[in-house]
């Protein structure tokens, strides 16, 4: 749907967006920590398979790990060094997982190690497909989803549009913003696989309205053999949700339980696109991300190119943070994970590090009232669904109920309804519980 | 490095909230009624003034009450205690007995609200319980009225103000007949004028309609009141009235007339927006406004009494649960076309 010439969605919150501080912030590199902590679960699906032993060296670049099957892909050595050992890692979830422990050289350089390269005129769909797996490649916009495996076309369906999506509607995330501005060429060059991969006739770049410099940028520089149109979306959170992209652009929906291909589209995220466009005509991995380090609690805040691996309190400690330091997430502060310890490494999908001092902490450390039915929830969520309703059955687990009468496996967990809601009842926190206690019972 | 040996604190997503919460929005309902009992005070002097403190004390007093019973900690600093305790006296008559202002107060918070589990969980509004209680008990001194404006309104009370449990009030010989009761009975026609500011007989707080709908405009401004029920209230009235009126000007009263008087500005802005006992969706609010609307007009003008606003907001009330089971918003992506806009 089109509002004031602008394309968007219906409900959604405009939390406060929080991204002054960095948004207007190149990329820069960040130094190489004394020890990097590679965990081989970075994505959904089969962890990777080691290909390095204790005191082996490695080059910057190389490959490390193996996919295990299709739903995985491979990892690279984010610098050059030795590995120290095969163990195991914090991860933001509390477990703990396998992961390379891996010492950098002292002088080790930012050069980097080629493979076999992969044009984007001369290769087949399927050599595209494995060479995205071999890069590593997964959704940088936190999904962290095999890349590839999205990009796999199955028989019998078919995409008439991609959409690459520049919305970044999370608060104080600027990553996507700077790669539009800095890596145009790359993102160009990504679509060129994408179009190869999918037979789509045409591609929509949406951004919202917050980052009018990379309309413009993006605008000025289309190069006149693609089919690409950048459009420009209202600044709504969560506009950057893959359903709420093509809804807004497309005017289309995806069928509830089904993929954006049951809607003839994909959306991927821009900077995952200009990723693409960078490594596979060199044939390199992925090794490296940027990410937005920003939050009260943060001095030096900016976007960093950060090697994977790198441990956030070497990170925060780089960055500098105040005394009060009192939370850390991974990801923007609507969707992202906390982080339950400092020796959790920065992995593939890790879009930006926000850290709170002791007094953001405060204000959303609220009071609990019971439902009062303000109806704030029911007008936020982008997929109308009765959040309040939801939260008294749940709080009667009655899960099933939840889920066969309203709908709660829709639920994506953008977390609108907690973040409108005045009694302050961890709705989200809920839903997430019963899912997987109906995905459990299910399984059951 | 020993600087960030802290501990941190684990909370799951989303980690900012808008910063609204449930005693700011109740807060704001109080300071949004605040013209309304200005004006009250105003007009109605000193016995004003005592019904709504009587009012707002024993409201508070039955929540304490409840609380405390229940063993739990209080809740008066929701401040949804005090909003009913204004509203409820806004709805009495000036001049009522004090003792049947506190009577009714203790049986709306507590019929109406304690017993159904608290804040959240009424399914009638307890200031309108409260007062239909002293109408159904007390039906000759909930339709006393006094004049407004009275010379000496803040030095002496009506008499039967101050009456004693269980002895019959003695009326002031001068009281005034309400508008909506001149014309059900007399077929007397007050002014649009008079009605809209306020200078006529009525309950403390029915008479301003214009402070009414400035408070509400206040609240809807800050996101904190449903424009659409008082709209398909105004809408329902507007129409009905006006279609009646129409069709005969002698005995029906013009739609401004049914708009401005009595209790329906009070009940459409103030009562029927309380957010427990009204539905959730957009279309499901309408549907309420407009049967609040309807119900009013009903018995305004075929029932038995003058006004019908509190019948028509309390009977809505036990509707509103069966129109948000009625009236759901298709879930995004279970329309079936899959690709339709």
């Amino acid at each position: 749907m089109t509002l004031l010439g602008l394309k968007t969605f219906r409900h959604g919150i405009h939390p406060p967006q929080s991204k002054e501080a960095t948004s207007g912030l190149a990329t820069r590199q960040f130094p190489f920590a004394p020890l990097l902590t590679i965990p081989l679960a970075q994505h959904l699906g089969k962890p990777s398979v080691a290909l390095v032993r204790e005191g082996q060296e490695v080059v910057r670049g190389q490959r490390i790990a193996r996919a295990d099957g299709f739903v995985s892909v491979a990892m690279h050595a984010p610098a050059s060094g030795v590995v120290r050992r095969i163990g195991l890692i914090p991860s933001t979830t509390g477990r703990m997982v396998p992961g390379v422990f891996l010492e950098p050289f002292p002088g080790s350089t930012q050069e980097v190690m080629d493979g076999t390269p992969c044009p984007p005129d001369t290769s087949t769909p399927d050599e595209i497909v494995t060479a995205i797996q071999d890069a590593g490649l997964v959704g940088l916009g936190g999904a962290a989803f095999p890349t590839h495996v999205k990009l796999k076309i199955p028989e019998g369906k078919s995409v008439d549009t991609v959409i690459i999506n520049g919305a970044e509607c999370e608060p104080y995330l600027t990553t996507d913003h700077r790669v539009m501005l800095e890596q145009r060429e790359d993102i160009f060059t990504g679509i060129r696989y994408l179009l190869k991969l999918t037979g789509a006739e045409r591609v929509i770049i949406g951004v919202e309205a917050n980052k009018p410099d990379a309309v413009a940028h993006l605008g000025a520089g289309l190069p006149d053999d693609l089919p690409i149109e950048v459009k420009t979306l209202t600044a709504k959170y969560p506009q950057g949700a893959e359903k709420m992209m093509i809804t807004a652009l497309l005017g289309r929906e995806v069928p509830s339980g089904k993929l954006p291909l049951d809607a003839r589209a994909l959306c991927v995220n821009v900077a995952t696109t200009a990723e693409i466009g960078r490594l596979l005509p060199h044939g390199r991995g992925v090794q490296e991300r940027i990410i937005t380090i920003t939050g009260p609690a943060v001095e030096h805040k900016g976007n960093y190119r950060i090697p994977i691996g790198t441990p956030l309190r070497f990170l925060l400690e780089h960055v500098g943070v105040d005394a009060d330091i009192s939370r850390v997430f991974l990801g923007g502060p609507m969707m992202g994970h906390a982080a339950s310890s400092l020796d959790i490494p920065v992995t593939k999908g890790t879009s930006g590090v926000v850290a709170f001092g002791s007094s953001e902490t405060e204000r959303t450390h609220q009071k609990v009232y019971p439902c009062i039915r303000c109806a704030y929830c029911v007008d936020a969520c982008p997929i109308f669904l009765n959040p309040s309703e939801l939260g008294l059955l749940a709080q009667s687990q009655q899960y099933e109920r939840m889920a066969e009468e309203f709908n709660l496996m829709d639920c994506f967990e953008c977390g609108c309804c907690s973040f409108v809601c005045p009694s302050h009842i961890p709705l989200v926190q809920q839903f997430r519980f019963a899912k997987a206690a109906v995905r459990k019972a299910g399984a059951a | 490095m020993a600087s960030l040996v802290k501990t941190l604190e684990i909370r799951t997503s989303p980690h900012i909230l808008s910063g609204y919460s449930v005693d700011t929005i109740m807060f704001n309902v109080v300071l949004a009624l605040l013209p309304t009992t200005a004006f009250a005070v105003y007009a109605f002097g000193a016995a004003a003034l005592l019904t709504l403190g009587t009012a707002v004390a024993s409201c508070l007093l039955a929540e304490y009450a409840a609380c405390r019973l229940a063993g739990r900690a209080s809740t008066l600093g929701d401040w949804s205690a005090a909003i009913t305790g204004l509203l409820y006296g806004l709805t009495l008559p000036p001049g009522l007995p004090l003792w049947m202002v506190a009577v009714g107060g203790i049986v709306g918070v507590t019929l109406a609200k304690s017993l159904f589990g608290g804040l959240g969980f009424n399914v009638f509004n307890p200031a309108l319980v409260g007062r239909a209680f002293l109408q159904a008990a007390f039906p000759v001194a909930m339709t006393s009225w006094v004049a407004g404006f009275a010379e000496d309104r803040f030095a002496v009370l009506p008499g039967s103000t101050l009456t004693l449990p269980f002895s019959t009030p003695i009326y002031d010989a001068v009281s005034g007949a309400t508008p909506l009761s001149l014309w059900k009975f007399d077929r007397e026609l007050a002014g649009v004028g008079d009605l809209a500011m306020g200078f006529v007989s009525g309950s403390v707080g029915e008479t301003s309609g214009l402070l009414i709908l400035l408070g509400g405009a206040y609240l809807i401004a800050r996101n904190m009141m449903n424009w659409r029920i008082p709209a398909g209230v105004f809408a329902s009235v507007a129409a009905l009235s006006g279609a009646l009126h129409l069709s005969d000007p002698q005995s029906y009263a013009s739609p401004t007339f049914m708009l401005f008087s009595g209790g329906l500005m009070l009940g459409a802005v103030f009562m029927a927006t309380d957010m427990v006992a009204s539905p959730m969706t957009s279309l499901g609010c309408f549907v309420y406004g407009g049967l609040i609307g309807l119900l009013t007009v009903v018995i305004r003008v075929w029932g038995a009494m003058p006004e019908g606003v509190m019948y028509a907001i309390l009977l809505a009330n036990a509707v509103s649960p069966h129109i948000d089971r009625l009236i759901r918003p298709t879930v995004y992506g279970t329309s079936g076309g899959g690709g339709s806009p």
